[in-house]
């Protein structure tokens, strides 16, 4: 493990990405993805009582899900990290209270997949044998706490993301086949004072360009050394504020690059305006779809970077502007 | 060919009802779209707007053109408020300022309070299909 230029990392035996596993909800059932995930929800409580409980039961079920797909036992799973979108955590420490494996819980909003990923490989690369990365959300539990409760039935506006449903998981372990991590580009807290909690991608989309940029200044690669670059939640607005950062600071990333949340969900039949967002979002679209075109081989080179606000609805009220984060990690087959 | 006259203009109130009504909407939705506002300001301005134009006597005429069109939506709830308040100084004195407001609206809000929670108690929120 190294470390490369300003603030990305190497590894020395780079971790492979040994199984990933996802669940989402109805809503994304729908969706052009829906063949790819492990399990789709019908409706989106799960037979729970509250929505806070059915996101614990996705995230749970589907760490089990990853698990027994490894073919590893979940006593060979040297740490966890793991986290969401509700206050303190808590899909992740309620969900995953019974499964026994010492756990660390993070917050990066919609970035935390990517992050639990790359502290997972810095893991590796030190102690653990194999280590689980997963993050949920749930459209529900994340209106209620960030905007509005459901039962307002409020208009959203059309600069607005949709919350995905849903979960993924992913198993690192040292010795393996691939797809390997091989670098990892950790992001600064970007701010550029964007205030509306309903256009988050605006928001993000500038801390994604600094990451991204950062990331091809210390490997000394270009956008064209990937297949893909994708990130984890812009949405429609955020990705076309990125692409064209990139392009006035020479970066061409027009034509391998997209976005989890305009991929999860189909535009023109979904209404879900500005497209998909949470961290249920990136982690879903990786471990069903993403992970599978790494597999088969279609995609051999994936930059994937996950996008954060990091804001609350305390902040959001106070009239605070959104600072945010975007975390890149290369994965190479 | 014959027209029935009486029936045109026994449907003119209808009609003037649901074209107030639906301008007061397509403001609404106009601030959603082109605005920052979030709905619980935008509820704010509604009701405020209401009552302002309710205590300068804006209000009554666009009641009595359209009636329920103006009455029913957020904008009626203030003038509502307004019109109390103006009647409860005239029978009460300064104190009606104070009382006269919530009395004249006092039928709308314990039945918003008495049916939502009937309807808390027999639905459960979920997501819009569409």
């Amino acid at each position: 493990m190294k470390k490369l230029g300003k603030q990305s990392i190497s590894f020395d035996t780079p971790p492979t990405i040994l199984d990933c596993a996802s669940i989402v909800g109805p809503k994304e059932s729908d969706g052009p993805l829906a063949k790819y995930f492990d399990q789709t929800l019908e409706d989106e409580f799960w037979g729970e009582k509250s929505w806070e409980k059915a996101e614990s039961k996705i995230i749970k079920e589907t760490v089990n899900t990853v698990i027994s797909k490894s073919g590893i036992s979940s006593t060979e799973i040297d740490c966890c990290f793991a986290g969401d979108l509700l206050n303190q955590c808590i899909s992740s420490s309620f969900g995953l209270r019974d499964i026994n494996i010492p756990f660390f819980g993070l917050f990066g909003a919609c970035s935390t997949f990517v992050e639990s990923l790359s502290l997972g490989s810095i893991c590796i690369e030190s102690f653990a044998n194999n280590v689980l990365c997963a993050t949920s959300s749930h459209f529900c539990s994340a209106e209620k706490q960030f905007r509005f409760p459901l039962e307002l039935g409020n208009q959203r506006p059309p600069s607005s993301q949709w919350t995905v449903t849903g979960a993924g998981a992913a198993i690192l372990t040292k010795s393996g086949q691939g797809p390997f991590v091989t670098c990892i580009t950790p992001g600064k807290i970007v701010d550029m004072g964007i205030k509306d909690a309903n256009n988050m991608g605006a928001a993000m989309a500038p801390a994604f360009a600094d990451t991204v940029i950062t990331h091809f200044l210390d490997t000394g690669r270009n956008p064209s050394y990937y297949d893909a670059i994708i990130s984890g939640d812009l949405g429609y607005i955020g990705k076309d504020i990125a692409i064209d950062i990139l392009r006035s600071q020479g970066y061409q990333v027009e034509k391998n690059y997209n976005d989890c949340g305009v991929l999860i969900f189909d535009k023109a039949s979904q209404d879900t305006h500005s497209g998909g967002s949470g961290c249920g979002c990136v982690a879903s679209v990786f471990s069903g779809y993403l992970f599978k075109q790494l597999k088969e081989r279609k995609i051999k080179k994936l930059l994937l970077v996950a996008t954060g606000a990091l804001t609350n609805s305390t902040t959001a009220q106070q009239g605070e502007s959104i600072p945010s984060i975007a975390h890149a990690i290369s994965i190479e087959v | 060919m014959d027209i029935d006259w009486g029936s045109v203009f026994s449907l003119m109130p209808l009609l003037k009802c649901f074209f107030v009504g639906g301008i007061i909407c397509v403001i609404g939705q106009i601030l959603i779209d082109k605005t920052k506002l979030t709905p619980a300001r935008i509820l704010v301005i509604f009701v405020t707007t209401g009552a302002i134009l309710g205590g300068l006597g804006i209000y009554s005429y666009i009641v009595d053109f359209a009636g329920s069109g103006a009455t029913v939506p957020l904008t009626g709830f203030g003038y509502n408020l307004a019109k109390g308040a103006i009647e409860g100084v005239k029978q009460s004195g300064i104190v009606g300022a104070f009382t006269g407001g919530v009395k004249a609206c006092a039928g709308g809000i314990a039945a918003a309070v008495f049916f939502g929670y009937i309807a808390s108690l027999i639905s459960k929120p979920k997501i819009k299909k569409q």
